[in-house]
């Protein structure tokens, strides 16, 4: 940690605050019927995304899943254009087309939000190839759930990855549960970050709930995928401190469990570490803090003051050439 | 115009057009060293190299999840599935992602994929390697569906896809790789969404794609000689589908033979159909008939095959009970 500057040190709190606010927001939103259709929040997560991102270029790609909110934000979306996404307006930042579960940003090279579990690991695959076959210096990111890795997209991927040596990093979001369903109940290995091996590839357990543990590895996967070595698999250990999605009470989990859960919270562990090791004073973080909540109201006023698409659009855009 | 199979047309097509854009790469399982399993890519890498042949794992999903990767990454990726009936393994990339991309993430990307497959039966090759699967990708809006009939047309057709911008399914027919046409000596290439007369005839519009546009003028000629005129329309892509096209056709002619190879029921033919009840009715004069595979798996002995699939003589039969 003490290779970050206090700039970037703030800069990792602003984003993880940014996230946590905003997915408190939605949910709130969610509830007010402002935000309707599946809607799954990263509450808890928010060290994977921003330690991550952190950890590359403004040029690397990201591809993600259906809990994407925190690594559109990570990646620099503005939260108007993904709170205005979230109320189906057309200045979101998928004009309304996507919703929650297909964010996307070719400028911020956020390449989507992928909804069919696993699907997002084939089509970073293709982006690092395209990558290696002009030569770019790049790399991609692409996170999924502990709940893709049994499917065959994720083995297909780390196998056709490795064998080409692409630049991809595939960072995995283990939480535990793919919806209610416990990881030891559905994978027969659950520590996760060995896959990697029989891909013949690093592979790496990090805290999840510790944003310096995360942004280091990913830097080290970053610079390996950049010299050409090819991609790498890191487990970042987590926990989604609400359900699998607004729909779901989490009544599968006990209350204790997530309480100790709450206890190791990513943002306010960070907070401790920067007011107690690096003498930061606390009245600059509640400065951020109160900032990103306004942020966030920003947002929502934005949304919901955004023109709805039109009905004449449509058919606009199944295809390129009409 | 030169002589040459349609097979040759296709490597003809892929080599230009590895020619002329750098984008342009091919990717699938055997396309390298093997040459294709049809040989359609035969020679290529010799020529062009592993970077932009490149042999894959048997893995159709992430074959087909990555080709739409690469694509929205700025390449121009051509996918070979070795037959249609594996991309079954991919249809959830190839439907779920290639088709609505573009669409669900609000017209800020493209993915000019084209995914080429062999399919059809005819050749004894049982249940899992004898089917035509075109109905499955027409019924999802998002990605193009073209089915050359000729020599001329895969290799007009197949420069145009890599020339176009959303993805397609390219689906060349099994029996037709060694069919021999002419074919234009210099560059043409086949725009989609253009149906081709291919005889043209008074009495019954016989329409057809891919290899039954073959059955369907072989039956036109035994009609002929049954004092039966009759008109055949290739119509060369689903999706962009020419109904205009056919129904001008069936406008002179007040009736109407579809022919297709999928199965009879839910098939691609069952739609132009409709399309020609909707916006025709009052000018067809006999019911509109159809001419499919039988809703069977495909039979391995040859007997039974051969009555599976559609021929000159259903043909024939079907133009016979509307006449």
């Amino acid at each position: 940690m003490y290779r970050l500057a206090e700039d970037e040190l703030l800069e990792i709190y602003r984003l993880m605050t940014l996230i946590r606010r905003f997915e408190d927001k939605v949910a709130e939103m969610y509830t007010r019927g402002k935000i309707t259709g599946f809607c799954h929040l990263y509450a808890g997560e928010e060290a994977i995304a921003v330690g991550a991102l952190h950890g590359l270029y403004d040029k690397d790609y990201v591809v993600s899943t259906y809990r994407e909110h925190g690594h559109c934000l990570a990646k620099g979306a503005s939260p108007r254009v993904v709170m205005a996404e979230l109320f189906g307006k057309s200045t979101g930042i998928s004009k309304g087309r996507g919703g929650s579960m297909h964010l996307f940003d070719p400028v911020l090279r956020f390449m989507g939000g992928y909804a069919i579990v696993g699907g997002g690991l084939p089509i970073a695959t293709g982006l690092a190839l395209s990558i290696a076959y002009r030569g770019d210096p790049e790399v991609v990111c692409c996170f999924f759930g502990d709940g893709a890795l049994p499917q065959g997209a994720f083995h297909e991927s780390l196998n056709m990855a490795s064998l080409w040596k692409l630049p991809v990093i595939f960072v995995c979001e283990n939480n535990f549960y793919g919806m209610g369903t416990l990881v030891q109940n559905a994978i027969c290995q659950e520590e996760l970050y060995r896959f990697a091996d029989p891909y013949k590839i690093p592979g790496i357990r990090v805290d999840g709930m510790d944003v310096i543990e995360v942004y280091a590895a990913v830097s080290e996967a970053a610079a390996r995928a950049r010299e050409g070595k090819g991609p790498s698999l890191i487990e970042a250990i987590t926990y989604r401190f609400r359900g699998h999605s607004m729909s779901d009470p989490a009544e599968y989990r006990s209350k204790r469990e997530e309480r100790l859960w709450q206890e190791r919270d990513p943002i306010k562990r960070f907070r401790t570490l920067l007011t107690h090791e690096r003498r930061i004073a606390p009245s600059v973080l509640d400065k951020i803090d109160q900032e990103e909540t306004a942020v966030v109201d920003d947002a929502v006023k934005f949304a919901d003051e955004s023109p709805e698409p039109p009905l004449s659009e449509l058919t606009k855009n199944v295809y390129v050439e009409e | 115009m030169a002589l040459i199979t349609y097979r040759e047309a296709l490597n003809q097509a892929l080599r230009e057009e590895l020619d002329r854009d750098e984008r342009v790469f091919i990717m699938g399982e055997e396309v390298g060293y093997f040459g294709g399993a049809f040989k359609v890519t035969d020679g290529l890498i010799a020529a062009y190299g592993e970077k932009r042949i490149r042999d894959t794992p048997i893995s159709e999903l992430t074959i087909v999840g990555a080709g739409v990767g690469a694509a929205m990454g700025g390449l121009r990726p051509v996918v070979e599935l070795m037959t249609i009936n594996f991309a079954l393994l991919a249809i959830d990339q190839i439907v779920n992602t290639a088709a609505k991309a573009r669409y669900m993430f609000g017209g800020q990307t493209k993915v000019p994929l084209v995914i080429r497959a062999p399919q059809g039966g005819g050749h004894q090759l049982g249940a899992q390697h004898s089917q035509s699967l075109e109905a499955y990708f027409v019924h999802c809006p998002g990605i193009r569906v073209a089915l050359p009939a000729t020599a001329a047309d895969a290799k007009g057709m197949l420069k145009y896809a890599l020339r176009q911008e959303d993805p397609v399914m390219f689906l060349e027919h099994e029996s037709l790789y060694g069919l021999k046409g002419e074919v234009p000596e210099d560059e043409y290439l086949v725009p989609f969404g253009k149906a081709n007369v291919m005889r043209e005839g008074k009495d019954v519009t016989i329409v057809a794609y891919s290899k039954t546009v073959h059955d369907a003028l072989k039956a036109a000629d035994i009609l002929e000689n049954q004092g039966t005129d009759a008109e055949v329309i290739d119509l060369r892509t689903l999706n962009p589908l020419d109904i205009g096209t056919v129904l001008e056709s069936v406008k002179k002619t007040a009736r109407a033979v579809i022919v297709y190879e999928g199965w009879l029921t839910g098939g691609a033919g069952a739609e132009v159909a409709s399309r020609i009840y909707e916006a025709a009715f009052d000018d067809l004069d006999a019911p509109i008939q159809r001419v499919a595979s039988a809703d069977v798996p495909m039979p391995y002995n040859r007997h039974l095959e051969a009555a599976a699939l559609p021929s000159p003589g259903q043909i024939v039969a079907a133009v016979e009970r509307i006449m």
